[in-house]
């Protein structure tokens, strides 16, 4: 424990500075050749597999674990990666308890499943680790394919398109690619620069062109797009946070979860991000449990998620609700903001106890809080936009919006889980489309 | 990739993996359903005469046996060959052949031992437009108590006779299916040459009971209190399968005849050894009877990446490389020294090699207060024990000596050149070197 934890307000480097690289090291690190394995000899190669049908994806689990138990890691990868580009991240971010891992027959019976997760880390660092892009191109469409955002959705999108021998110019707000595998995720579960490392190896394939600092709306209108290209895909996620709307929310120490995520991603250093001694993290999604870890992670001394509802309604599943107990957070449910109080900073966070029905209780209760992460959703920024469907961009199943010749998927688009896995199966079958459009295979 | 296509005397498949003819061969939905997970060829279930057909057991027919986690490594059976009448099955082999004319199908055929018999068979099968036949002289049960199956396997004589009569009959490639039921390999496998086969698969199942029910006294698989003898089959019968390919593949009278490796293919990696062993393709049942006919993806895959790691661009690349390799014992190296080491970093202190060394071979193993294992050079022969029980793969390695090296076991220099027993001083009949 460093000397410093016990510091009030928001302050950097709160523990020894040797400690950081144990703290944020890999949540799950890379299961060795023997506890593959071990591990890949519990799979029972169910006929129509539980798992297939969980995965959004639909990787072909049974056969890849196969090929990881008979030598062969490259061509489970292969299997991974030809219906999940993004098989390396999703492998690592997944959360397989709810997806795969829970309908495997093995949880269903004895309560531990197939290491699915891990052993798709395995093969597909196995064949990434050494550079190999096992896909190549089609003959050359002619046609070329407008896409928003370099996220999941985006990439998996391109990939596909590129691959089926269409030309593509990922349009991408930030500076850099992967969306929310880049600025989005936790630390600790995707280490060692593997976001950026995967984007250049799925760039391979080429044919992707990368347009940086190019954002809909501020750089480009949608009618031009539609106009310089011969499709449209969006895949630019959520880029606005909900507000609290609470009185207070405007003091300093009150920010987005997201933005947290972000720096310490972007961190060269994490030990230089600030972090408060007593936090307050408000939200009970995934984003709301990556940031209380975090925060717990880096010498907060007292951090407590409160989520509004009860555990059972929590986004954040109970692998990760008791990953966040284990490293000290405390959850608090059934409990709304009422009011922000400080001077100027935040000092306090008050909340009304709630019952099921959401209705106050007239209880209260008060953190103490030098610093308060809101993580209760994001949502769409507005602009020109086709169709929308409960504040996102409608579409169908194959990813066609209102407006024909553009398609969307990943998290700004309606349907769906906000997974990355989801975002690369929505990306992955949009291409499918447009391209069975561009060509004439499609009506 | 890889490409897989195989010519098997003849007959192109897109891949060597062929289901071998059993159960999952027995009828059109199944044989469709293989085609449409990829398999290369199918040797259909066998063919008896015209007539009632035979029956079987209405009660279980397999018996297993399992290794941990409850994964199968050996399977036997009790069923006869196809249950079916004669003409269903020959409609169904033309309906199918027709669909698929990429993919080959083989003809099992088991008939009595009269010319008769065959002269009745073979034109029929030769209307179906299948690839080939494959005599089953090997189902060690049941069959062979009529006389026919391994029962004719277990003569040369008959198998001699026999392919003679087919080769007369039918006019496309004949295939001689080998019981390994039998003391010498090489003498049904020389018959079968001699009557014009144009290639032997083999093996056939093994005389088996898999279990016995230590409250009813019966053998398992039990009809109705009592058991016979099956046919044994499975990962646990691979090693037997593979001596026998190896015996054909390395003999005078034999090398060179084409074989169909069978028993136990369970993986890419068995073909490939198969395959290496001289085999030009392999046959599969068990595997496909485990796990579903989906397991072809995995060999596919697994086969071709190997392939391609390997430089190979064809089957033929490397069949038979393992031939020139299978020797007898006394042409073994006895100059060839090697003792296990032990990895440190990768050793579990589980004692297994311990145990097996200090009972049961050369106390070469010595163990420490902390558990820390280490090979005693002055004791250790290379019997290759510890490195065969040890559970973690890779820790246990056997390290050649380099010529020029003392053995501390003997205190003798290992001798760089090759010495084997035929000139050993030791043995009574050994001759000087030349």
């Amino acid at each position: 424990m460093g000397s410093d934890v016990f510091q009030p307000g928001i302050s950097a480097g709160r523990l020894d500075p040797e400690s950081y690289d144990t703290q944020f090291a890999d949540l799950h690190p890379r299961l060795e050749p023997h506890e593959a394995l071990v591990a890949a000899d519990r799979c029972y190669f169910c006929h129509d597999a539980p798992c297939i049908t969980a995965c959004p994806t639909d990787i072909d689990i049974p056969l890849f674990i196969r090929q990881i138990a008979t030598g062969t890691p490259d061509a489970a990868a292969k299997t991974i990666l030809s219906q999940n580009i993004m098989g390396g991240m999703c492998a690592r971010v997944c959360p397989t308890e709810t997806l795969c891992e829970e309908v495997c027959v093995r949880e269903v019976a004895e309560g531990k499943p197939v290491l699915i997760g891990q052993l798709q880390r395995y093969a597909t660092d196995h064949l990434q680790e050494q550079g190999v892009h096992p896909f190549s191109r089609a003959a050359a469409t002619g046609k070329t394919v407008a896409v928003v955002g370099a996220g999941p959705a985006g990439l998996a999108c391109a990939h596909r398109l590129a691959m089926l021998g269409n030309d593509v110019v990922v349009l991408e707000a930030a500076d850099k690619p992967g969306g929310l595998n880049e600025f989005g995720i936790a630390t600790y579960k995707t280490t060692g620069g593997f976001a950026q490392a995967e984007v250049e190896w799925l760039l391979q394939i080429g044919g992707i062109k990368m347009q940086y600092n190019a954002a809909l709306g501020r750089d480009m209108t949608l009618a031009q797009l539609q106009t310089d290209y011969d499709a449209v895909f969006l895949g630019m996620g959520l880029g606005a946070v909900n507000a609290l709307g609470t009185e207070g929310e405007d003091k300093s120490g009150v920010t987005d979860a997201v933005d947290f995520i972000a720096d310490l991603r972007q961190a060269s250093d994490v030990a230089a991000v600030p972090i408060g001694r007593d936090v307050v993290v408000i939200g009970g999604g995934m984003t709301a449990v990556d940031a209380a870890v975090q925060a717990k992670l880096l010498g907060a001394l007292n951090v407590t998620l409160v989520y509004r509802r009860g555990r059972d309604r929590m986004n954040a599943s109970v692998f990760e609700q008791d990953l966040a107990a284990s490293k000290g957070v405390r959850i608090v449910t059934h409990a709304v903001p009422v009011a922000v109080h400080g001077n100027g900073a935040v000092r306090e966070m008050e909340f009304e106890y709630v019952d099921d029905a959401m209705k106050g209780t007239g209880q209260i209760l008060r953190l103490p809080a030098d610093q308060v992460f809101r993580a209760i959703g994001q949502r769409l920024v507005d602009g020109d936009l086709p169709e929308l469907a409960v504040n996102k961009i409608k579409v169908d199943s194959a990813g066609r919006t209102s407006v024909q010749g553009i398609w969307a998927g990943g998290d700004c688009a309606s349907g769906g889980d906000d997974l990355t896995v989801t975002a690369v199966a929505e990306g992955r079958d949009a291409a499918i489309d447009i391209h069975a459009m561009l060509t004439g295979a499609a009506g | 990739m890889a490409d897989l296509t195989t010519n098997f005397i003849g007959i192109t498949s897109p891949n060597p993996f062929w289901l071998a003819s059993a159960p999952p061969t027995d009828k059109e939905y199944n044989v469709r359903r293989a085609f449409e997970a990829g398999w290369g060829g199918v040797v259909w279930k066998t063919l008896g005469s015209e007539g009632p057909p035979v029956v079987n057991v209405n009660g279980p027919r397999y018996g297993a046996i399992y290794g941990a986690d409850r994964r199968l490594l050996g399977l036997n059976n009790i069923e006869l060959i196809t249950d079916r009448d004669l003409h269903t099955n020959l409609e169904e082999i033309k309906r199918v052949k027709a669909d698929y004319p990429d993919r080959a199908i083989i003809v099992s055929i088991m008939v009595p031992c009269e010319e008769e018999a065959w002269k009745a068979i073979l034109p029929l099968v030769e209307d179906t437009g299948a690839d080939g036949i494959e005599l089953n002289f090997g189902c060690p049960h049941g069959m062979s108590e009529r006389g026919m199956g391994a029962a004719v396997g277990q003569v040369p004589e008959y198998i001699e006779m026999v392919t003679r009569w087919c080769k007369q009959y039918y006019s496309k490639p004949v295939i001689v299916k080998l019981t390994p039921n039998i003391t010498d390999i090489r003498k049904p496998a020389a018959a079968a040459k001699r009557g014009g086969a144009d290639a032997v698969s083999l093996i056939n199942t093994i005389n088996s009971i898999t279990s016995v029910d230590l409250d009813s006294m019966s053998p398992e698989p039990s009809i109705d209190g009592k058991g016979s003898h099956g046919g044994y089959c499975g990962p646990a019968v691979k090693p037997i399968a593979m001596s026998m390919v190896s015996e054909i593949a390395r003999d005078a009278e034999t090398r060179g005849m084409p074989i169909s490796g069978i028993g136990g293919v369970t993986t890419w990696r068995d073909a490939a050894e198969f395959i290496t062993l001289g085999c030009g393709n392999v046959q599969v049942c068990t595997a496909a009877m485990t796990y579903g006919f989906k397991i072809v993806q995995e060999m596919i895959s697994g086969l071709s990446e190997w392939m391609d790691e390997k430089g190979h661009t064809s089957i033929q690349d490397f069949c038979g490389a393992a031939v020139p390799n299978v020797t007898d014992w006394q042409y073994l190296n006895l100059n060839y020294v090697a003792k296990a080491v032990i990895d440190q970093d990768l050793c579990i202190s589980c004692g297994r090699c311990f145990a097996a060394c200090e009972d049961t071979s050369h106390q070469a193993i010595a163990m420490s207060d902390d558990r820390t294992f280490s090979v005693i050079d002055e004791e250790c022969v290379a019997c290759n024990l510890c490195v065969n029980v040890c559970p973690v793969e890779n820790c246990i390695s056997m390290e050649a000596m380099a010529p020029g090296a003392t053995d501390p076991r003997t205190g003798r220099v290992v001798q760089p050149e090759y010495a084997n027993w035929t000139t050993h001083p030791n043995n009574p009949s050994a001759r000087a070197a030349e």
